[in-house]
């Protein structure tokens, strides 16, 4: 599925640009043409492909900040948790959230790390701290990834914590209040309550939607793939 | 009240937690120190194999964002969101949300910029962003700290579950202004 969202996202996006500089160029005033000589023209920027170009690039590097500046706080909470695992305090919280995740995960082991990870990386998110999030997050899903039976491949679990991390219900949508608070508006906490309301809403809307394609899975004889 | 309610759990939620996991593991003889610097040398690894997924996906998403396919779509289909009470005006953030969070950000500011922070876009478009998460992102980050690259159907599942959140910000912003 990904091969080809991404394949398409990058063709379209060359075609698109393409046709819009062709499009643009024909279309210039005749005026233009003769005023602007082509060696004075910064194509670069001036262009959509050059755009395209230099959005490319620049995404690049920014991945590779993002990842580099991840280390810090990943180290932190994987250090954190290790203890954590150690002193048997991930198997408590575990055992106390089972009633809950039993349901949602019916194939991880009661007392399985797994589960301590994503419970906290859950709560973290609700409470907004995503420095914490992330790393909880990563860490649920190396410990999933242990009961991957086919890796490099996603299990039925991980599509399911992924879909409750992409629709995470955060208690107070920090960012978008200060912004809101920044900008000058009356009330910024207004967007609370919609806020909760929306994102209940996508959790509801992602589980089912995983929980039936699982369903149709099993029915159909066990068979993983898509 | 719950603002602040939750304000204070916030800020004490790690604390509370660094207290309670590392003291907890002091007290049953974990060799604490020795553990943590065991756990904690994964965040290296982790990081660097999460680059090449972090860069075919930011790349791709920063390519179709800068060719100006979004405010072609939404040219198209704001007219016909409008009569299901979708808005054109904020049809970029529900295209945005998905793909980019730095790009959502200035989305939702430009929109608060032309039609004011209090008006009803501006309210949309911040519960838009308030009530989801940027799922390529999370795909890429989460299945790339694993590795995994055949990623089957979380793309589609969490993009309905943006879809439903989205849909349900709209509204809730209808009825509530």
């Amino acid at each position: 599925m990904l091969n080809h969202i991404w394949a398409w996202m990058i063709i379209l996006s060359i075609f698109i640009a393409g046709v819009n500089d062709v499009y643009h160029e024909l279309n210039r005033p005749a005026t233009q043409k003769t005023e602007v000589k082509t060696e004075q023209r910064n194509l670069n920027k001036e262009t959509k492909l050059g755009q395209v170009t230099s959005a490319a690039i620049e995404a690049a590097n920014t991945s590779v900040k993002i990842a580099i500046g991840l280390i810090g706080v990943m180290a932190l909470w994987l250090g954190v948790m290790r203890v954590a695992e150690k002193a048997g305090m991930i198997d408590i919280i575990s055992r106390l959230v089972r009633p809950i995740t039993k349901r949602l995960f019916p194939t991880i082991p009661s007392n399985h790390p797994a589960i301590g990870a994503m419970i906290m990386n859950i709560a973290a998110n609700m409470l907004g701290l995503s420095n914490a999030a992330t790393p909880l997050g990563l860490k649920a899903m190396e410990e999933l990834d242990k009961l991957n039976p086919k890796k490099g491949e996603a299990t039925d679990d991980m599509i399911t914590f992924l879909v409750i991390n992409t629709s995470a219900i955060t208690l107070v949508p920090a960012t978008a209040i200060a912004i809101r608070a920044s900008m000058g508006s009356v009330n910024p906490q207004k967007i609370v309550i919609p806020s909760i309301i929306a994102a209940t809403m996508a959790t509801i809307v992602g589980l089912t939607t995983v929980k039936l394609i699982q369903y149709f899975h099993k029915k159909r004889g066990g068979k993983q793939n898509v | 009240m719950f603002k602040i309610v939750i304000d204070w759990l916030s800020i004490l939620a790690i604390p509370v937690i660094l207290l309670f996991f590392i003291g907890f593991g002091y007290f049953k003889k974990v060799k604490v120190y020795e553990e943590f610097v065991e756990g904690a040398k994964e965040g290296f690894n982790v990081g660097v194999t999460i680059i090449p997924y972090l860069v075919a996906m930011l790349v791709a998403i920063a390519m179709f964002r800068a060719c100006g396919a979004l405010e072609f779509l939404t040219n198209i289909l704001g007219s016909v969101t409008s009569k299901i009470g979708i808005p054109g005006e904020v049809l970029p953030m529900a295209f945005m949300r998905p793909l980019s969070g730095s790009g959502s950000i200035s989305v939702m500011t430009e929109i608060m910029k032309t039609y004011g922070v209090d008006s009803l876009y501006g309210f949309m478009a911040s519960t838009m962003f308030g009530s989801t998460e940027t799922t390529f992102y999370v795909v890429a980050v989460y299945f790339g700290a694993v590795n995994v690259r055949n990623t089957r159907y979380a793309i589609p599942a969490g993009l309905l579950a943006d879809l439903a959140g989205l849909i349900t910000a709209v509204y809730i912003c209808r009825l509530m202004f």
